[in-house]
C-alpha cells in the first residue's frame, strides 16, 4: 500500500474533529472522501497536505513518515476549496509560483518555467488565457488554474478540496469527467473530498464514507451502493434518489 | 386636475425645504469650524506676501525644525511599519489565546492624552526617573534630546499601520498564504510575494495616516524635547516658539507647510478609499 | 500502534499551523508593545505612589488641579454632546443626500485628525481673537471665545467631529431604508420614523462616537492651549497642568495628574468597548 493512515485524531478546541482514521489506499487510487460537513473529511485532507496536524497516529506515504515532513517540503499537491488563487498575479504566474519561489539551485531556468506553464495549461485546456487575472476568469476556469498551479511542482499526490463545489451544476459534470480522464492519463494518487454522493460514486475508485470523524464505509462504488456496511451509509448513498422529495414544502396558514 | 397633484414623495424621504435645511446647516456648520481655521493658515501664513514667508522659512531655525522633524519621521514610522506588519501577520494568521487582549492593548496609545504619552518618557528617563541618574553617569541623554522625541513619537502613533493592516488580513483569511506554502513557498517568499501586494494599499494607508501624526504630534513631543532652538524643536514646537515670541506671520508661514502636508494627506487618503475601496480594511469604505 | 508515542491530547495555548513566523512575529509584537508602550505606562502607574497614598491625594485635591480636571472633563462632556447633534446631522447629510462637492465635504471631515494640533490651536486662536474674523463680530455682540473656557470648548468640538462622524456614517449607510420604509407604510410619519426606528439602531454608534469624542477632548493639548488663555483657576485645562509641573520638575505632582487621567481614559475604554460588545451582540 502506498499510502497508511493509521489511527489519525484531531480535536479543535472542545469537539473532536477525527476519532482515529484508518485507511489504505494503493498508488494511483482515486479517492473520495465522502460525507456530511462537518464529517471530519476537510480535515483529513489538511492533515495529507501538512496545513493542520493530527493530534495522534501516523500517516506513511510511500515509506515516508509523512506527517514529518513540513508542508512546503510535501509537494502535495493542494486544490483548495475556493481555489485560493494569487488574485493580484495572472494565470501564469500563478501557475509558474511553485517553480519560482524554489531556491536559486534547483529553480528551473526562466524559459523552462515558461516551457512548463505553456504545457501545464495546454493540459488543463487554458492555452491563451496566461496574461489574464483570475478575477477575469469563470468559475471552472478558476478551478483548472488552481489545478494548473498544483500540478506544476510535479506532486507526489493530488489532493483536492471540494473540488466542483463552487460551481454550476452544468459545468459541474463537464468538469467531473475531464478529472477523472486527467487523473488516468497521470496516474496519481489522488484524493478529493466531497458532500455529493453521485460525485463521489460516479468519479472516484474507492469511496470512503465518513460521519462525525469516523470512516462508516470504505469500498468500491458498486461495494457501496449494494452492501452498505452501516445504516448511515445506506441513507447517505440512497439520499440522492429521493432529492426532490426533500425540498421544503410551502405551508400555507390558514387563518 | 392639475399636474401638481400627480407628484409624490417618497416615503423616506424628507421633504424639499427639510434636506435643504439640514444640508445648509451640515455644510454650514462644517465650512465654519473645519474649513474656516484651515483657511486662516493659509492667509495668515501669506500675510506679508509670498516673499514673506518664504523668508520666514528660509530662517535657520526652522530649517532645522524641518530637518529634525523629517529625521523623527524617518525613524519612527518605518519602526511602526514593522511593528504594523509583525502584530497583523501573528493576529491574523494564527489562532492563539489571549489574541483579542492584545488587539486591545495595541490601540491603548489612542486612549492616553498626548502630554501623558510624553509623560511616560520622562518618568522612564528623566532626571529624577527611573534610569535618569545610570543614564546621566553614562552621558546617555534621551529626554530633551533625539531619541526622547522619537520615542514620544513612536507611542502615539503606535497602533495606526497595525490597526489597519490586522483587519485587512484577517479579512483576506489564510487561504492564499496556505497555497503559497503548500506549493513550497519560504514564510519571507509567502509574505513578500503573496502578502504584501493584497495589502500594500492598506498599508500605504496606514503609513499615510502614521506619518501625519508622526510629523504634526505636538504634546507629547513638546513634554520632552525642552525646546531648545535650532536642536530639539520640531516643526509643530517651532510653530509654537515662533508664536508665543509674536511672530505670528512667521509661525503661520509654517504652520501653512503642516496644513499642507494635511492636505496632500486627505488627498491621498480619500483617493485610496475611493480608489481601492477592496484592498483597505472595510472600516474606512463609504 | 502509534497511540502510546504521540503527543497527548493536552490543550494548547495556540493551535499549530502550517504558516511560519508565528513566534517571530509574535515575540517582535510583544516586545515592542513592552518596550514602547506597556513598560513606561507602568513607570506611570507607580511614580505617584512613591509619594504615598496622602500626598497623592494632596496633590489631586488641590484646588488647582482640581479645577483643571473639572474644566477639562466639563469642556469635552460640552464639546462632546454638541458633536453628538452636529456630528449625527453631517453624518445624516452624507450619506443620504447629494449635493454639490459632497466627496470635498467628505474628505474635509477627516481634517481634525490629519492636521497637526499645533497648527488648528494656533489657527483658531487667530480666528476667535477679538480681531479674528469671527471673534471679532462676537465681541461686539458680547461674546468673548478667545482666552476663555467657551475657546477650550471650541478647540474640542473641532478636534472631536470626526470621531462622531466617522463612526455613524458606515452604520446609517448599511441600515438601508428598508425599516424606514416599513415604519411608513404602517402610518408613521417621516418624523416618527427617524426618532422610533433609526435614532434607536444609531444609538450604539452614536455613543460610541460621542464617546471616541470625549475621551480625545479630555487628553487634548495642542489645539486647546493657544486659544484656551492658560489662566490657572479659569482657564487651564489639566494636560497643561502636567507640562507645567514638569517644568518645574515636580514629577510626582505630575506623574499624580497623569495617572489620574490614564486610570478615567482607561474607564473609558473599557466602557466603549463595552458598547461596542453590545453593538455586535445587536447585530
Amino acid at each position: 500500500m502506498s499510502l497508511m493512515i493509521d489511527c489519525v485524531a484531531k480535536k479543535f478546541e472542545r469537539y473532536p474533529a477525527l476519532r482515529g482514521i484508518s485507511l489504505e489506499v494503493s498508488k494511483g487510487a482515486f479517492l473520495a472522501l465522502l460525507g456530511p460537513s462537518g464529517s471530519g473529511k476537510t480535515t483529513l485532507l489538511r492533515i495529507l497536505g501538512g496545513l493542520e496536524f493530527a493530534d495522534l497516529g501516523q500517516i506513511t506515504f510511500e515509506n515516508q513518515n509523512w506527517l514529518s515532513i513540513p508542508a512546503r517540503e510535501r509537494r502535495a499537491g493542494f486544490v483548495f476549496q475556493h481555489y485560493a488563487l494569487f488574485r493580484h498575479m495572472t494565470v501564469a504566474r500563478n501557475v509558474a509560483f511553485g517553480l519560482e519561489v524554489r531556491s536559486r539551485r534547483t529553480r528551473p531556468s526562466r524559459a523552462e518555467i515558461r516551457r512548463r506553464v505553456d504545457e501545464l495549461l495546454a493540459l488543463v485546456q487554458l492555452e491563451g488565457y496566461g496574461d489574464r487575472y483570475p478575477s477575469r476568469l469563470s468559475g471552472g476556469q478558476r478551478q483548472r488554474v488552481a489545478l494548473a498551479r498544483a500540478l506544476a511542482i510535479e506532486p507526489r499526490m493530488l489532493l483536492l478540496d471540494e473540488p466542483f463545489g463552487a460551481l454550476d451544476a452544468k459545468v459541474r459534470k463537464e468538469l467531473r469527467g475531464w478529472l477523472r480522464t486527467l487523473h488516468d492519463r497521470l496516474g496519481l494518487t489522488s484524493i478529493f473530498v466531497t458532500h455529493d454522493q453521485e460525485e463521489a460514486l460516479e468519479t472516484a475508485d474507492l469511496v470512503a464514507v465518513m460521519n462525525e470523524g469516523k470512516v462508516e464505509q470504505i469500498g468500491r462504488p458498486d461495494e457501496l451502493r449494494h452492501a452498505p456496511a452501516t445504516p448511515f451509509v445506506a441513507e447517505f448513498i440512497n439520499s440522492g434518489k429521493s432529492q426532490t422529495a426533500d425540498r421544503p414544502r410551502l405551508s400555507v396558514v390558514n387563518l | 386636475m392639475s399636474v401638481a397633484a400627480l407628484v409624490y414623495r417618497n416615503p423616506t424621504q424628507e421633504s424639499r425645504a427639510t434636506r435643504l435645511a439640514l444640508t445648509v446647516l451640515a455644510i454650514g456648520f462644517v465650512a465654519l469650524f473645519l474649513l474656516l481655521p484651515l483657511v486662516s493658515v493659509f492667509a495668515n501664513g501669506l500675510a506679508n506676501g509670498i516673499s514673506g514667508a518664504r523668508a520666514a522659512l528660509s530662517n535657520s531655525d526652522t530649517l532645522s525644525s524641518v530637518r529634525l522633524t523629517l529625521i523623527v519621521a524617518a525613524i519612527a514610522v518605518p519602526c511602526n511599519v514593522a511593528f504594523g506588519i509583525a502584530a497583523a501577520w501573528a493576529i491574523a494568521k494564527f489562532d492563539f489565546r489571549g489574541k483579542s487582549i492584545l488587539s486591545t492593548l495595541i490601540d491603548i496609545p489612542f486612549s492616553v492624552s498626548p502630554v501623558v504619552s510624553g509623560l511616560v518618557y520622562v518618568l522612564m528617563f528623566g532626571l529624577q526617573g527611573w534610569l535618569g541618574p545610570w543614564l546621566r553617569d553614562h552621558d546617555i541623554r534621551i529626554i530633551f534630546a533625539l531619541p526622547g522625541i522619537v520615542l514620544a513619537t513612536m507611542f502615539v502613533t503606535f497602533p495606526f499601520v497595525a490597526r489597519e493592516l490586522v483587519p485587512l488580513m484577517i479579512d483576506q483569511g489564510r487561504d492564499e498564504e496556505e497555497a503559497a506554502v503548500s506549493l513550497g513557498a519560504s514564510g519571507f517568499k509567502t509574505f513578500l510575494f503573496v502578502t504584501l501586494p493584497n495589502v500594500k494599499w492598506g498599508l500605504l494607508y496606514g503609513v499615510l495616516l502614521c506619518n501625519a501624526r508622526a510629523m504634526g504630534e505636538f504634546g507629547a513631543v513638546s513634554v520632552v524635547s525642552g525646546h531648545i532652538r535650532g536642536l530639539t524643536n520640531t516643526m509643530p514646537l517651532h510653530i509654537e516658539v515662533l508664536y508665543n515670541d509674536y511672530s505670528y506671520a512667521a509661525a503661520f508661514a509654517v504652520a501653512s507647510l503642516l496644513a499642507m502636508l494635511a492636505l496632500v494627506t486627505l488627498v491621498l487618503k480619500s483617493f485610496l478609499e475611493w480608489r481601492f475601496a477592496d484592498e483597505i480594511a472595510a472600516t474606512h469604505r463609504h | 500502534m502509534s497511540v502510546a508515542t504521540a503527543p497527548a491530547l493536552t490543550v494548547r495555548w495556540h493551535n499549530k499551523s502550517a504558516l511560519p513566523g508565528f513566534g517571530l512575529t509574535l515575540g517582535f509584537t510583544l516586545f515592542y508593545l513592552s518596550a514602547i508602550v506597556l513598560v513606561p505606562l507602568t513607570a506611570l502607574l507607580i511614580r505617584p505612589w512613591s509619594l504615598g497614598f496622602q500626598s497623592f491625594l494632596a496633590e489631586i485635591a488641590a484646588p488647582r488641579v482640581v479645577h483643571a480636571l473639572d474644566l477639562s472633563f466639563s469642556a469635552s462632556a460640552i464639546a462632546a454632546a454638541i458633536n453628538s447633534v452636529m456630528g449625527l446631522l453631517v453624518a445624516w447629510v452624507l450619506v443620504r443626500y447629494r449635493f454639490p462637492l459632497h466627496r470635498l465635504v467628505d474628505a474635509i471631515i477627516d481634517l481634525p485628525f490629519a492636521l497637526p494640533t499645533a497648527v488648528a490651536g494656533i489657527a483658531l486662536s487667530a480666528l476667535y481673537a477679538q480681531t479674528g474674523w469671527i471673534g471679532a463680530p462676537l465681541a461686539r455682540a458680547g461674546l468673548k471665545v478667545a482666552y476663555t473656557p467657551l475657546g477650550v470648548v471650541v478647540a474640542l468640538v473641532f478636534i472631536g467631529l470626526p470621531f462622531v462622524v466617522r463612526t455613524i456614517q458606515p452604520v446609517l449607510a448599511d441600515a438601508g431604508r428598508e425599516p424606514e420604509e416599513a415604519a411608513a407604510t404602517l402610518g408613521a410619519t417621516r418624523w416618527q420614523a427617524f426618532h422610533r426606528v433609526v435614532l434607536p439602531a444609531l444609538a450604539p454608534a452614536l455613543i460610541t462616537g460621542t464617546g471616541l469624542a470625549f475621551a480625545r477632548a479630555v487628553g487634548e493639548y495642542g489645539s486647546v492651549i493657544f486659544i484656551a488663555g492658560n489662566l490657572p483657576m479659569r482657564s487651564e485645562i489639566a494636560p497643561l497642568l502636567i507640562v507645567i509641573k514638569l517644568e518645574e520638575y515636580d514629577y510626582a505632582g505630575a506623574a499624580a495628574i497623569g495617572g489620574v487621567m490614564l486610570g478615567l481614559s482607561f474607564l473609558m475604554l473599557f466602557a466603549l468597548n463595552g458598547v461596542q460588545a453590545w453593538m455586535a451582540a445587536r447585530k
